[in-house]
């Protein structure tokens, strides 16, 4: 017999029954205190330029209007920078730096008072250059946001000299908007003395705690924030959140009265970070087996206005670069570039995607410029035996990349269905095909290493419930299903006598963002931790009375044994409660064995490796460009995964994402420097239409975490994410085959239908390039 | 702007509110009827999350004015099940884990109700299409579009 919801079972989300009703409460949804008021900002509209006046009267005036607020009117700091560069100011006061700036807010009855109120603003600028993306930042000889990375092992220069096969390239990646659901808002509560009481949607609620004390001059002991759950956050909700949260507080503070402020869609996606765009250059050189003997590589990242989180993100980028694969010897260099576009941020795989593409991009040209199918220059080139070193110097123990990719192999029947692509593209028709296979490597642990620390704090109630809470946020992800889960498992009972609640600042302290796909790997942990403590003072006190060892007493399903008396756990714990045991505990953990350094470029800055691999076959309608994914099989690694349900629920919900960011989401900015594409109507991400016809998606189930991490598994919020680029190589060898694929054709990303379009016109219009010219004489 | 008394029927109960004249149906039925089930992911009927029927048709609540709804009968989420029991639907969404965080499903669980009600054994196709115009961006839509399939069974009184 088995308790209900112990670990490695199939269990729902622990909200699934209040989400299907409408019943699950969001921060929108709390009930509003009596007297609240509502917070809008004023947002700039030039992308680079000096405010020569603004005059806020009209503002003032308006109906409902309580209050406006400048930078002139914070306790604390104008600056909502959470790293510490002071280079984020929370108002712009002289120089604007993007379009969707925020200068000022306006507090009012309503919110819709408030929204009409900003837009009366009259500011003046004097306009100056601006660079809204790569190539014209690198033209304008534009600072970098953060230092820059170069990690580098071996000679490159003379092993790419020696090469006897060399291929230059270059790739244009495209960013992505989060897109979450429930946008970003955040609602204040003043409190006596200096206190504030925050309920906000973040995935950082510490950050928030202390750039809201900051703000507002006051020790972080005073302001508390707290989430219970989020509409999805994938790393927008990070620090994107911080500003809103201070506006909001520090509103309420001045005013006496809650403050909610909620944003706008447009205006949420208009001045909120998102995925960085890249521009990967890369140089290659490899033999006649394919086999990679060196690689240079450029990334130049979008980094906007400010430094946020670029410098880890252009890191991970790097550390990404390699993919799978052994570069022997290998010199990788970021650009985190300054431009005039918001301050782009963490976005589920936090640069990883990007420089993982580039590795898979430059396989796939060493594939078409050697005339074989890419899934064999990738075996070639696997990290193995005597080849297992990064280009950071970690070594790759734990590789399991092959076994999921043969097993791929078998259960998607990749060879027959790629010979039956071929045969149909042989026939040279409208509609062509692609296949393609790609793997994913993935590195967990956050980079900065202090990161990886994680509390909680279990209390067990005398009529023997139990509630857990850590540090970790929900936005979706199941991470509180799976700690409550790690708690039944503990104490042997079922999963119903647990509650999770809400994340607070005021129950577990200094926590870490839920990011990096840590959640669970952290904070189950620590909740472990702390029933571990629980159980032993348990186990001492029953054994005491007993007169029995502490190994007599042993809890199982059927309640707590000591020796041969078992008694129902309630009853248990009403006894050692009328006996004065102690029935709570804080846990931590801390990922043990990692380091980095980043001066040296040289440590082991991952815990271990997530594996996955997957195959696209997509057709595509080569006089339109238009494009669908036909079938999409799936292999992927969550080591002995806490519950299967929700990791394969992660993993679809991943790819989907992913293939969106591949696809279909662009971001445009206008010469402006205005994002053009600031709502669903213009920003496209994959709806249920677009998903593939035939998904098959499995878990590795043989797989098992070798370091031991919460009961063997591994995380999962980020890996299956890059699955995706299966779906971009398919699309390019449909492409390639209007020419007999001779030639990579190098979609860059997100490769829209108008993209691969203009790729098969490339192709078909190559070899009668005069004809192009006769027509524009 | 002096607000409108409307009397409207909101999941079989007769309602009253005032409404600025201005207003969502979505803002009123979140803000004075206290029914935040139905969300808003967009405000500008592109998401669906602020999906229900108003006489029967399906709506974006965002897009129509809390006023319109006078003499009207509108269903959102919170009139889904019945009687402490969940529609089947909701059940399904539960069983086949077609939810994440959750924001799109009550818009998503309205927005296929109002599939079924027309048509008792749409196509998977049929299904993908009917849905298209609610975004979800936790789950990519497979295990939404199998509880939909599966539902649909069950309601025609097939064993799934
Ligand atoms: S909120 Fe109405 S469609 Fe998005
Ligand atoms: S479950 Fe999060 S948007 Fe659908």
């Amino acid at each position: 017999m088995s308790i209900k919801g112990g670990v490695h079972q199939d269990l729902i989300h622990d909200s699934a029954a209040k989400h299907v009703s409408g019943r699950a409460e969001y921060t929108d949804d709390i009930l509003e205190p009596v007297g609240t008021l509502h917070a809008y900002l004023g947002f700039s509209t030039v992308a680079h330029g000096r405010i020569t006046s603004i005059d806020l009267s009209a503002v003032r005036a308006a109906p409902g209007v309580v209050e406006v607020i400048t930078a002139d009117d914070l306790p604390g700091e104008n600056d909502v920078s959470a790293n510490g560069m002071h280079d984020e100011p929370l108002f712009a006061t002289d120089e604007v730096l993007f379009w969707g700036q925020p200068l000022f807010a306006v507090v009012a009855e309503t919110r819709d008072a408030a929204r009409r109120a900003a837009a009366l603003a009259e500011v003046s600028y004097d306009t100056l250059p601006h660079a809204t993306d790569i190539a014209a930042s690198r033209a304008a000889g534009a600072p970098l946001v953060t230092p820059p990375l170069t990690l580098k092992r071996g000679a490159v220069k003379p092993a790419m000299a020696a090469a006897p096969h060399r291929i230059k390239g270059q790739m244009e990646i495209g960013g992505q908007d989060h897109f979450y659901l429930e946008g970003q808002l955040s609602l204040a509560i003043p409190g006596e003395d200096e206190d504030v009481r925050i309920f906000c949607s973040t995935q950082h609620p510490t950050e928030v705690q202390h750039v809201v004390a900051h703000a507002l001059g006051v020790p972080a002991h005073s302001v508390t924030v707290t989430v219970r759950r989020m509409g999805g956050g994938f790393g927008g909700k990070e620090t994107q959140m911080n500003a809103f949260a201070v506006i909001a507080a520090v509103a309420a503070k001045r005013l006496n009265r809650p403050v909610k402020l909620r944003l706008d869609r447009d205006d949420d996606m208009s001045s909120t970070g998102k995925r960085h765009d890249f521009l990967a250059e890369y140089e290659v050189g490899f033999d006649d087996e394919g086999r990679i003997l060196a690689v240079d590589g450029d990334f130049f990242a979008r980094c906007g206005f400010c430094s946020d989180l670029s410098g880890p993100v252009t890191d991970r980028a790097l550390f990404h670069a390699d993919n799978a694969y052994f570069y022997p010897d290998v010199e990788l260099r970021s650009h985190p570039l300054m431009t005039h576009t918001v301050s782009n941020t963490a976005f589920r795989g936090f640069g990883g995607p990007q420089g993982l593409i580039v590795a898979e991009r430059i396989v796939e040209e060493i594939a078409y410029h050697l005339g074989r199918d890419a899934l064999e220059v990738r075996r070639a080139n696997f990290y193995g035996p005597g080849r297992d070193l990064t280009p950071y110097h970690q070594q790759v123990t734990d590789n399991i990349m092959a076994e999921v990719v043969d097993e791929l192999v078998a259960t998607s029947n990749y060879a027959a269905r790629r010979q039956a692509v071929l045969d149909w593209n042989a026939k040279g028709g409208i509609i062509r095909k692609g296949i393609a296979l790609t793997p994913v490597k993935f590195g967990i642990s956050f980079t900065a290493t202090w990161f990886n620390q994680a509390g909680a704090l279990v209390h067990v109630y005398s009529d023997g419930s139990i509630q857990v809470n850590h540090g970790g946020t929900e936005m979706g992800q199941g991470l509180h299903t799976k700690v409550a889960q790690v708690v039944a498992e503990a104490f042997q009972v079922d999963i119903d006598r647990v509650k999770i609640t809400a994340t607070t600042t005021d129950k577990v302290p200094n926590t870490s963002a839920t990011a990096a796909s840590s959640g669970t790997d952290l904070n189950g942990m620590a909740a472990l931790n702390a029933c571990e403590a629980i159980k032993a003072r348990l186990a001492a006190w029953a054994a005491d009375k007993a007169g029995l060892p502490a190994e007599a007493v042993v809890f199982g399903t059927e309640g707590v044994s000591v020796g041969d008396k078992v008694t129902d756990w309630a009853k248990f714990i009403g006894a050692a409660y009328m006996d004065r045991v102690q029935l709570s505990a804080t846990g931590f953990y801390k990922t043990p064995e990692i380091h980095w350094n980043r001066d040296t470029g040289q440590g082991r800055p991952f815990y271990y490796f997530a594996y996955g691999a997957s195959v696209s076959e997509v057709s595509v309608d080569t006089l339109t460009g238009e494009y669908r994914v036909e079938r999409t099989d799936i292999l992927h690694d969550v080591g002995k995964s806490l519950n299967p349900a929700i990791d394969l629920g992660q993993v679809e919900g991943a790819f989907v994402q992913g293939m969106g960011w591949l696809t279909t989401e662009e971001l445009w900015w206008d010469d402006k420097g205005r994002l053009r594409t600031h709502a669903p109507s213009t920003y496209k991400i994959p709806v249920a239409s677009d998903i593939p016809r035939e998904f098959n998606v499995k878990l590795a189930s043989w797989s098992e975490n070798r370091e031991p991490t919460i009961k063997r598994s591994k995380a999962v919020g980020e890996p299956p994410f890059m699955l995706a680029v299966s779906v971009l190589e398919a699309l390019n060898m449909a492409v390639a085959s209007l020419d007999g694929y001779a030639n990579c054709p190098k979609l860059d990303t997100p490769a829209t239908p108008e993209r691969v379009l203009m790729a098969c016109e490339a192709l078909r219009s190559a070899p009668a390039p005069a004809k192009v010219l006769e027509i524009g004489e | 702007m002096s607000k409108i008394h409307v009397t409207t029927t909101i999941n079989g109960d007769a309602v009253e509110f005032l409404a600025d004249p201005r207003e969502t149906l979505l803002d009123c039925l979140r803000d004075h009827v206290g029914l935040t089930g139905t969300k808003e992911g967009c405000g500008t009927g592109d998401c669906g999350a602020c999906s229900v029927e108003l006489d029967g048709t399906l709506v974006c609540s965002c897009l129509v004015l809390g006023v319109e709804a006078s003499g009207k009968s509108v269903q959102t989420i919170e009139g889904m099940a019945t009687d402490s029991e969940l529609h089947p639907l909701q059940r399904k969404f539960v069983e086949h884990a077609a939810l994440q965080c959750g924001f799109c499903t009550p818009g998503i669980l309205v927005a296929a109700k109002s599939l079924l009600d027309r048509n008792t054994s749409p196509t998977e196709e049929e299904v993908r299409y009917w849905l298209a115009g609610n975004l979800c961006r936790c789950t990519g839509y497979d295990k939404i579009i199998r509880a939909v399939m599966d539902a649909a069974a069950e309601l025609r009184g097939e064993a799934a």
